[in-house]
């Protein structure tokens, strides 16, 4: 199997993994990064968004031979919840069961560096290919925009 | 007014335990034998008491308490423990809580479903933190000698006032363990909690917000090996032969084995797969095991199986509607009565002949749908020297039908307790953990013939398996026919019911009571072969569409305003019918006119109904619907606009609930309500499923949508407690089964248009995005 170098969360890795092994398997099984969610395996839910190079990608309909840019996975935004979006994330108390919520975030973060203040519609489109079946929409918007106004109630 | 809790009236079904820790620790525990034998099934022997542990008291004046239930998104790891450490009265911050092992030895039923947890252990769990105080301040009044009435808590601190003494629990804790429990123990009144009806956030979040492994999916055991299944597409198919030598020379494939279906008189395999935990048992397919899962996943595309199909293949979704068709018209040719589930109260053909009734009639259908919780099916298991190892993310786990695959007893077994992302009744049926614990022990035997160490292996189910092989919400066919008289009042009513289920409407179902000629029969639609089981409020989610749809239509036809005509129904209760007040009302005691005239009149002043809705903009309307689940009472006003081209936005939703006099965490309790109602949506638009030949047409979440954000405006959803004075219930189920009917009846009041199929998007419909 190839090698490919990889820029995880800021550190260089080698995998010697299947060309077309998604990028999801490649961090959740061989790099043990547990955070990033399998749920689809179609790029339907969202459960497996990262970022590439800044900009949300579904990492399960990502081949890990085409990644040659820089991946930001959950446990990179921060580790200790310090990120802006994992601080109103906690503060509204978003989650019920959980599972969505890694690829909730990081299509938020990835809105949110292109559209720091970004409106309920805009929101909408960012968001909308993130499956919450649990139903935790209403507060994952309040989250949002809670982040993007410094973390103080608009 | 104190409530007390009477140790000697406790005896008789409860045991409270305590034990001494090394280094100055108490445990404190409780032992429920009734629990346990309803567990065991009768004739089962009960188990003996173990010391269990609750509560550790540490001596740094910290506590660790116990989370005895499965977890899978209710905030059953808070709110459990928030109740012992109130009457602990410890602070939430001194608090760190442990997941419990399964072992109902210590812990009693451990199952989150049916909204039991909070009914079920609300009590329990008080009595336990209250306890636990009483033996820090027995420790306290004997060490200053002073009577036990001058000593305070707070904040895990016992205090006496008058010499102005104060002892942290920590330092009390090895004195307390010898203590005596007091013959009355005193429960806090509830004016006096910090901890109950807090909203307080997860304990989870940090973890589920950093990506910290929690989940089921992310147990990762060392030399873990990854196994999928490949199922018969077709219910109860088999696998009779596989092209397994070219799919074990793959790189990375490590096994590959038919597994076999279960003996028919495997013990634990009888009852069906829709049967819960109890009942569930492995199917027949070919498991590939290898290095990851993707490997063993893409190995898939090169498998090649022979399917025995069996008889299910001639099964189909048409099949089903032209049998329940036929049934619907036996049925209305034959004299009333008959049927699973049948009630039948005066006489509704004389009604419908009454001079001046109005009769309506009308057919409603809902369809199977699928749970799909967004973490697949999961489980990982190790079977070593004899004993199995299970990580489990059942909302019932069950070590006996695991060790049953395995091939050794229940006693054999042990079984962590991990987070699911998800459940909604799918993890009832816990198949995953009694397959997984099937493929470890064939690995297991694999490996030891070849010489080689027994390893942990995790099953991990595709989002198509889970669509393809779930225990599906059953459809529902029901033939409605009511009149009301001159005055509009309700006279009649009869629904028909074409259905696989044995209650196709809970005993009490309202009307029931409250009309002088009731008469709910069914009929079975036959054969069915596809597994069904509980979803999130079972025996109303989809019923409760239909009844208080037709409902709707009766008030139309008496001419009254339809949430007015509602409480005037339940207002007039006919002579009382025992049967009707004993039922389970779908899942939850007898039915209380007075709490669902409360939480209707409370949701009428919330969405300030009177006046609001005679002054909606054309194409807008609102809509009522209230609902008896799970002992809960829920009532939703929906407003809703729909434009020329069929696309509707929800523009509010007004949720009354009352669920007792006490919200336990009102920031979970808001989040579940929320949560019903976009789950509702869902079963509105876009889910079914549907068989063709035996098998789900629907594949993945491109076919079974769920509700996106896009469709749920900022502010959605606004919920009120009504806090009745009954003791707290759960909330899980009760929140999704009316949104649905108070959607669809608002579309009507918006358009005219009367909704009685689902879901929508089969007429053309879509949420305005």
């Amino acid at each position: 199997m190839p090698n490919y170098r990889l820029n995880v969360n800021g550190r260089q890795q080698t995998v010697d993994v299947p060309a077309d092994m998604p990028l999801l398997w490649v961090l959740r099984d061989t790099l043990n990064l547990k955070g990033t969610k399998f749920g689809c395996g179609v790029g339907a839910c969202g459960a497996c968004t990262v970022q590439i190079n800044g900009e949300a990608r579904r990492s399960c309909q990502t081949q890990v031979s085409t990644v040659n840019q820089a991946i930001t996975t959950i446990e990179g935004l921060s580790a200790d919840g310090s990120h802006p979006l994992q601080k109103a994330w906690m503060e509204v108390d978003v989650p019920q069961c959980g599972y969505c919520q890694a690829g909730q975030i990081m299509s938020a973060a990835a809105l949110l560096r292109s559209t720091p203040r970004p409106t309920d519609a805009q929101i909408n489109t960012a968001m909308t290919g993130n499956v919450c079946r649990c139903g935790t929409y209403l507060r994952i918007r309040e989250a949002i925009h809670l982040a993007a106004n410094g973390g103080r109630r608009a | 007014m104190k409530n007390t809790l009477n140790t000697k009236q406790l005896d008789r079904r409860s045991f409270l335990q305590v034990t001494a820790l090394a280094g100055g620790g108490l445990m404190i525990g409780m032992y429920v034998p009734e629990a346990l034998s309803q567990q065991r099934g009768p004739g089962g022997p009960a188990a003996a008491p173990v010391p269990s542990n609750y509560i550790t008291i540490n001596p740094n004046n910290t506590f660790i308490v116990m989370a005895k239930n499965p977890e899978t998104g209710q905030g059953i790891r808070n709110a459990l423990p928030m109740i012992i450490a109130d009457e602990l009265d410890v602070d939430w911050n001194q608090v760190t809580v442990q997941q419990a092992d399964r072992d109902q030895a210590k812990y009693g039923q451990q199952i989150e479903g049916g909204s039991t947890a909070i009914p079920s252990n609300y009590a329990p769990m008080r009595q336990i933190g209250a306890a636990g105080r009483a033996l820090v301040l027995a420790a306290a009044a004997e060490n200053w000698s002073v009577p036990v009435t001058e000593l305070t808590t707070a904040s895990g601190v016992v205090r006496h006032a008058g010499s102005n003494r104060t002892a942290t629990y920590g330092s009390l804790a090895a004195k307390a363990a010898t203590m005596q429990l007091p013959a009355n123990i005193p429960l806090k009144d509830p004016k006096d909690f910090k901890i109950i009806g807090k909203a307080l956030p997860s304990i989870d979040n940090l973890a589920i917000v950093t990506g910290k492994p929690s989940f089921s999916v992310d147990v990762n055991p060392p030399n873990m090996l990854h196994a999928i299944l490949e199922k018969c597409p077709v219910f109860g198919g088999r696998a009779t032969g596989a092209n397994l030598d070219e799919i074990k020379k793959i790189a990375g494939v490590r096994h590959a084995f038919i597994v076999d279906p279960p003996a028919p008189a495997a013990p634990g395999a009888g009852g069906g797969r829709g049967g819960g935990g109890g009942g569930a048992t492995w199917a027949s397919g070919v498991a590939i095991v290898a290095d990851n899962w993707w490997i063993a996943n893409n190995a898939r595309k090169s498998l090649k199986v022979t399917w025995d199909e069996g008889p299910v293949a001639a099964q189909s979704t048409l099949g089903f509607s032209a049998k329940a068709k036929d049934l619907s018209t036996q049925a209305a040719q034959a004299p009333a009565g008959g049927g699973q589930g049948a009630a039948v109260v005066g006489n509704v053909d004389a009604a419908y002949t009454a001079p001046g009734a109005k009769v309506v009639e009308a057919e409603y259908y809902f369809p199977l749908i699928a749970h799909a919780p967004l973490e697949p099916q999961n489980s990982t298991a190790h079977f070593q020297n004899g004993k199995l190892e299970i990580w489990s993310p059942s909302q019932i786990p069950n070590v006996d039908p695991c060790g049953v695959a395995a091939g050794i007893t229940g006693a054999n077994v042990t079984m962590h307790l991990v987070r699911a992302g998800g459940g909604f009744g799918r993890r009832l049926v816990s198949e995953y953990d009694i397959e997984v614990s099937k493929i470890a022990r064939m690995v297991a035997d694999e490996r030891t013939a070849a010489g080689q160490p027994s390893v942990p292996v995790k099953l991990l189910w595709t989002r198509e398996d889970d669509m393809a092989h779930d225990n599906y919400r059953p459809g529902g066919y029901h033939y409605f026919k009511g009149a009301v008289d001159a005055s509009g009042k309700l006279t009649a009513f009869r629904d028909f019911v074409a259905t696989v289920t044995q209650t196709p409407v809970p005993a009490n179902e309202f009307p029931r009571g409250f009309v002088p000629n009731f008469s709910v029969t069914s009929g079975a639609i036959t054969p069915f072969g596809i597994p069904t089981g509980a979803l999130r409020a079972p025996g109303t989610n989809g019923t409760t569409f239909a009844m208080q749809g037709f409902i709707d239509e009766l008030a139309v036809a008496a001419g009254k305003d339809p949430l007015q005509w509602r409480l005037d129904v339940l207002n007039s209760p006919v002579a009382p019918d025992p049967a009707a007040a004993g039922g389970r009302g779908g899942g939850g005691g007898g039915f209380s006119a007075a709490r669902a005239i409360g939480v209707l009149e409370a949701v009428r002043q919330m969405s300030n109904w009177d006046t609001r809705r005679k002054g909606l903009p054309r194409g807008t309307g609102m809509g009522v619907a209230f609902q008896f689940a799970h002992a809960g009472y829920v009532a939703y006003v929906v407003e809703a606009a729909v434009d020329a081209n069929k696309k509707i936005k929800i523009n509010k939703a007004w949720a009354a609930v009352d669920i007792g006099r006490q919200i336990v965490n009102p920031s979970m309790a808001v989040n579940l309500v929320d949560g019903g109602f976009i789950e509702g949506m869902s079963h509105v638009m876009n889910w079914e499923i549907t068989i063709d030949k035996g098998a789900v047409v629907q594949k993945n979440f491109p076919e079974y949508n769920p509700t996106r954000m896009s469709h749920v405006p900022a502010g959605l959803v606004e919920v009120k407690f009504v806090l009745s004075d009954n003791n707290p219930t759960g909330l899980g189920e009760p929140s999704l089964p009316p949104a649905v009917p108070a959607i669809t009846n608002a579309i009507f009041h918006a358009t005219g248009v009367r909704i009685r199929t689902l879901p929508l998007k089969n007429a053309g419909y879509t949420w305005l995005t």
